[in-house]
């Protein structure tokens, strides 16, 4: 039942942009930024909150941008390439990081992102400064194309990761070193007991959802054709918290239905006003307060009175 | 040799109380309502234009300058009374015992809200009103001409220092306030009426905030955007201070300061970075920061 649901909704969205172009950048970040709310996701359920993870979305996407300028020139090799650049800082930083807990991590998250976004915005040589730098268009299989097909291409691309790297996100999760996630989050003590190195657990854990940013990151870094400072900023990885909680951290889909939900809103609320976010923080209060499983929750409610 | 160091010091302090300001409020407020409140900065912010907007109403009517020194004060007074029952009713009161997760979000929600709403009301113009700094001039301290307004800054800082230091050792509400820190479930059950210590507790932090925006205003303007630098720089100086210290606030702000205008002078383009990377560099060795301990709450 859930793979027909899941299987429609992903159908929806191609003909959605097909039918609808215009659509197709508000959904291309949209799919960009679920990526990244994901990979605070997967940390969420150790109970570790990350307010710095849009640094591996920045990151990925200046990786973008330095790797096409040193040379690179095709969409998949840039890929691949940055999101390995974005894991192997999560990994690095990773691997002090994970040793801290509750609010220790929330804090020591934003300091090491802020350092970051600091870097960025002040060293006006390597990183162009506040201005950032500029994703060109890369060659698909060797083939240059125009700028509205290769917008086209990197959807529809977006949508298919989307969907690949989803199951295997959803197999991580189920696997014992996905449960011993939720497992450090009730009894961290119990699982050192049981013989399973926590800190590794959190490692992988940690690199892991890294990556996933750093995916958000490039596709984003694409689908605007720069990359700025501000993609670091604190209040991004907010943002990216406030998604993963707004889809629910039950599964894989809430965290890209939490950001459809949002860019589609933002869409929306900036035909009407300015004012958007009070919008994004009054949603996001009441659901915290009155839904506490997420918008997915509803989903899975219904789900679990119609069968 | 002196011609250097003191404008360096004197940098530092100004620097210092301005940094001050923004973090005393956030880590009194965590201290008592154990309670992060990421929409700290945007009370500084609030308190700033307030300020900003009675200043320049009353150089418009041509009224006594000096009424805008009683403007600064009194805008704060108004922002903490509006707004701090009012937010500590609604929404902070919801989180109290609550993980941190959910406090960090809904307080975030509530910065988004407040971030928009100084849009709506104040414009997204910046705001500039220096009649304060002016009507102080400028004395000369070894030699080194001086602004006499950034000196007023740090004899405020310091006055804010002790304040609150008098207040908690040596009044009624202090001692309610340390018997609710230290056992908030026994200081109930003995009487005391924990909601109005946490209200007063709320309105006291966001009067500090506001007071910061206020007293900030006149030597840097306001614009969109500073609540939520603020916010960091506070959330930075707290942490390395160790959350809910306020004398450790007020040594990681001399820290802080010094780090950038150190910076400033030796390498201008790293200015921002400063903070962040002491603060890093704190909380890697320290992650409850210089003064905070795991287990006892002081205050």
């Amino acid at each position: 039942m859930r793979i027909i649901l899941a299987a429609a909704a992903v159908v929806m969205l191609a003909a959605l942009a097909f039918a609808a172009p215009w659509l197709q950048f508000v959904l291309t970040l949209a799919i960009a930024k679920g990526f990244a709310a994901l990979g605070v996701a997967v940390l969420l359920r150790a109970g570790l909150i990350s307010i710095g993870h849009a640094m591996f979305f920045a990151a990925s996407a200046y990786g973008a941008a330095f790797l096409a300028r040193a040379g690179i020139n095709d969409l998949g090799l840039l890929l691949i390439l940055s999101v390995l650049v974005s894991a192997l800082i999560g990994a690095i930083a990773g691997s002090f990081l994970v040793r801290y807990r509750a609010i220790f991590f929330a804090m020591l998250n934003l300091a090491v992102s802020m350092v970051f976004y600091a870097l960025c915005a002040k060293l006006y040589g390597v990183t162009g400064g506040t201005d950032g730098l500029p994703v060109p268009i890369p060659a698909v299989f060797g083939i240059v194309f125009a700028e509205p097909v290769f917008k086209s291409i990197l959807f529809y691309l977006s949508l298919t990761l989307m969907v690949l790297v989803g199951l295997a996100v959803h197999r991580y999760l189920d696997s014992p070193l996905g449960h011993a996630l939720s497992a450090v989050h009730s009894n961290e003590i119990r699982l050192e007991y049981l013989g399973i190195p926590v800190w590794a657990v959190l490692l992988i854990a940690y690199t892991i959802s890294a990556a996933l940013a750093g995916l958000g990151g490039s596709i984003a870094g694409f689908a605007i054709g720069r990359v700025v400072p501000d993609f670091a900023f604190w209040t991004a990885s907010g943002h990216l918290v406030l998604i993963a909680v707004l889809g629910g951290i039950g599964g894989v889909p809430g965290a890209f239905i939490g950001a459809l939900f949002l860019e589609l809103l933002h869409s929306a609320a900036v035909t009407v006003t300015d004012a958007w976010n009070m919008f994004v923080g009054i949603t996001l209060i009441v659901v915290i307060m009155f839904m506490p499983q997420g918008i997915y929750g509803l989903f899975e409610r219904k789900e679990a009175q119609s069968s | 040799m002196s011609t250097t160091i003191i404008p360096l010091l004197l940098d530092s302090l100004a620097s210092a109380a301005l940094i001050f300001f923004a973090a005393v409020g956030l880590t009194l407020v965590f201290s008592v309502l154990r309670v992060l409140n990421v929409a700290h900065g945007s009370l500084y912010s609030i308190g700033g234009y307030v300020a900003a907007s009675v200043c320049l109403f009353i150089a418009s009517r041509q009224l006594n300058p000096y009424l805008s020194f009683v403007a600064l004060l009194f805008s704060a007074v108004f922002v903490a009374a509006i707004l701090g029952p009012l937010i500590e009713r609604s929404l902070v009161r919801w989180t109290y015992g609550k993980s941190e997760a959910v406090q960090i979000l809904i307080t975030f929600g509530l910065f988004l809200i407040l971030e928009d709403l100084q849009r709506l009301v104040f414009g997204v113009q910046s705001l500039y009103e220096d009649s304060p700094m002016r009507l102080l001039g400028t004395s000369s301290i070894g030699g080194v001409v001086y602004l006499n307004y950034q000196i007023l800054l740090v004899a405020m800082a310091v006055l804010v220092v002790v304040g609150l230091r008098l207040l908690i050792n040596h009044t009624r509400l202090g001692r309610l306030i340390t018997a609710v820190v230290t056992d908030r479930e026994m200081a109930q059950s003995i009487g005391i009426d924990t909601n109005r210590i946490f209200i007063l507790a709320f309105s006291l932090g966001v009067f500090l905030a506001a007071l910061g925006g206020a007293l900030a205003t006149p030597t840097s303007g306001i614009a969109p955007g500073l609540g939520a630098d603020t916010m960091v720089l506070a959330f930075a100086v707290a942490a390395i201070g160790g959350l809910g210290q306020i004398e450790g606030a007020a040594v990681a702000s001399l820290i802080v300061g010094f780090a950038r205008v150190l910076a400033i002078y030796l390498v201008p383009s790293l200015d921002a970075v400063a903070p962040y990377a002491a603060m890093l560099a704190v909380l890697l060795i320290r992650p409850y920061g210089l003064f905070g301990s795991v287990t006892a709450r002081r205050i």
